[in-house]
């Protein structure tokens, strides 16, 4: 089966940044820590890509440090949604109608109906701004997310021949979750995660806009803008580059997970927010 | 209907009482004392012992938690730490561009929507409809601040259509008003619209299987004709529930946009009291942002129910 042009292009996208954000590591074009003033505000050239920034520094090289922060806040709050949230599912599941289901079921429902922005301002302005306390808030709420998406996944498993002789074979639920349930529902559990993952992005961006997600020195492409507004009138680059950035990933991340979806089952269908 | 409509309640006014626990706890753990914050450092300890009887924070925890939601049941929403007016009437300035933002934002996100939804699903498949797909994904990833900023540069300081930021007041006349409000509605309306488009178009394509259009088709209506006729009504239901929580999504969105765009709404009211800690009125302005977020999707979960009758019997 051939890989379609929406998982080639998603995928090409994502690796970029990817790639940008470990390279980063080990090397970027310029010293980011390093200002240069007498170079401040200069556009897009041979010597700096993405031109400099008010303080002189590479722009590009920013962007590359700057996808690590988005990449890594994402990729926790991804992680704290599906370590939380599959068991949970798989629990609820393997209990279908019982009250450990119910209450289960109706906590998610109940962190659904929160505006998950609000909250996330409200646990960062009260912990504290920062990266950590970022993951904390855009994690919370990919838990029910997860959950529900297992539950849904698993429901239907639970009625199926393989699991009824796996239970006369005298497994306990928590086995057969974990053995028989939880690889049958790995390729939704993939692709919802792809598409948290950009979300997590956005969500990233925007509180560091506000100042709420990770402090300076740490760059993060969100207060990349926010420093680029006061200056957008004169150095629009400022303000176009990280954005694109943001796009980039999270458009990349989109078809990704689009694309993976169509590929590993046409039926199943991802929630949305 | 009304065994419904009771138990939905009940489960509103459950969400509401764990939301307002959530909230109070949460404001509780924030390190510092207001009192103290508000007097500075070299404050005498009786002085601020006065204060804090005079903000109620000398009472017990959940004295405290009483009083602030008997408070706002009866419309007091206590007294702000740093202006020392009541908050109620900080909220009632600033809902009142906070609200029409949001409907304004609601109102373009759903005129654009429809048409190109409906066009993306009478194209299935062809050109246009692989068009519209493509921009959607571009809108869904397109953060809202951001495509604000760049409205800003372009309609604001190098076409001058519009003035960067700030707003008119209502005093002013509702078109000056609507014409500051209307960058920022832009703003938060595409990338939503992108996503009610898909909604709409994938509605409308699952409508066009079901056995009822191929009847109609059979009796002799154009397709056009099935699809306005018979197609649209059908379709529309999910589309509703999204609209729904497209209007709690704007609510709360709108804290970000109003940022780029200085807006005088909640929005900036919550950033200005957490950088002065004064939580009361976060705490007061979240709750109420949670409120009217909770009672939106009630109002729809209820509407949705109205129109359709299989609902309520899942239920």
């Amino acid at each position: 089966m051939t890989l379609s042009r929406t998982i080639l292009f998603g995928g090409l996208l994502s690796s970029l940044i990817v790639t940008a954000a470990l390279l980063s590591f080990l090397w970027t074009p310029y010293d980011i820590t390093q200002l240069d003033i007498p170079n401040k505000l200069q556009t897009p050239s041979a010597t700096h890509w993405f031109g400099t920034d008010h303080f002189g520094r590479d722009i590009f090289s920013m962007i590359m440090v700057g996808a690590r922060t988005s990449l890594a806040v994402a990729l926790v709050a991804v992680g704290i949604g599906m370590g939380l949230g599959v068991p949970l599912g798989l629990w609820a599941a393997s209990r279908q109608g019982g009250w450990t289901d119910e209450i289960i079921m109706r906590g998610n429902d109940l962190i659904f109906a929160f505006p998950s922005l609000v909250i996330a301002i409200l646990i960062t302005a009260i912990l504290g701004p920062g990266a950590i306390n970022a993951i904390i808030a855009i994690g919370i709420f990919n838990i029910p997310v997860f959950a529900r998406l297992t539950r849904a996944g698993a429901l239907p498993l639970w009625q199926r021949e393989f699991i009824l002789a796996a239970r006369v074979a005298g497994k306990s639920p928590a086995r057969i979750s974990l053995e028989h349930i939880l690889p049958n529902v790995a390729n939704l559990l993939i692709v919802q995660g792809t598409i948290q993952f950009s979300l997590g992005i956005l969500a990233e961006a925007g509180l560091s806009y506000v100042g709420l997600g990770a402090q300076p020195p740490t760059p993060s492409w969100g207060r990349m803008l926010a420093d680029a507004q006061t200056m957008v009138a004169f150095a629009p680059h400022l303000a176009l580059i990280p954005g694109l950035a943001i796009v980039s990933a999270v458009l990349g991340l989109n078809l990704l997970g689009d694309g993976l979806r169509d590929h590993l089952d046409p039926k199943i269908r991802v929630m949305r927010a | 209907m009304l065994r419904y409509a009771l138990k939905r309640l009940l489960s509103l006014l459950i969400s509401l009482a764990i939301a307002s626990v959530v909230i109070f706890a949460v404001i509780e753990i924030a390190p510092g004392d207001p009192a103290s914050f508000m007097l500075g450092l070299n404050a005498q300890p009786d002085t601020v012992a006065a204060l804090r009887t005079e903000l109620g924070l000398d009472v017990s925890k959940a004295q405290r938690y009483l009083n602030w939601v008997g408070g706002m049941l009866t419309g007091d929403f206590g007294t702000s730490y740093t202006y020392r007016t009541p908050v109620g009437g900080m909220i009632r300035d600033r809902i009142w561009v906070s609200l029409p933002l949001a409907l304004y934002a609601l109102t373009l996100s759903t005129l654009i929507a429809f048409p190109v939804g409906i066009y993306a699903a009478a194209r299935r498949g062809k050109p246009g409809d692989l068009t519209v797909m493509g921009a959607t994904q571009l809108g869904i990833a397109v953060p809202n601040f951001w495509f604000a900023m760049m409205l800003v540069l372009i309609f604001a300081i190098n076409l001058r259509w519009f003035s960067a930021g700030g707003f008119a007041g209502w005093d002013e006349g509702a078109a000056a008003a609507l014409k500051s409000l209307t960058l920022p509605a832009i703003a938060l309306a595409l990338p939503q619209s992108a996503i009610l488009a898909r909604v709409m178009r994938s509605s409308l394509l699952d409508i066009l299987g079901e056995d009822f259009m191929r009847t109609a088709r059979a009796k002799g209506l154009s397709r056009r004709q099935a699809l306005f006729r018979h197609g649209l009504r059908n379709a529309l239901i999910p589309v509703l529930t999204i609209i729904g929580m497209q209007f709690a999504f704007l609510l709360a969105g709108g804290i970000i946009i109003e940022q780029v765009f200085f807006l005088p709404g909640l929005g900036r009211l919550i950033f200005q009291s957490i950088s002065a800690r004064d939580l009361i009125v976060v705490e007061s302005v979240v709750m109420l942002l949670v409120f009217l977020v909770i009672m939106v999707n009630f109002v729809v979960d209820l509407a949705y129910a109205a129109v359709d009758p299989r609902l309520r019997a899942r239920t």
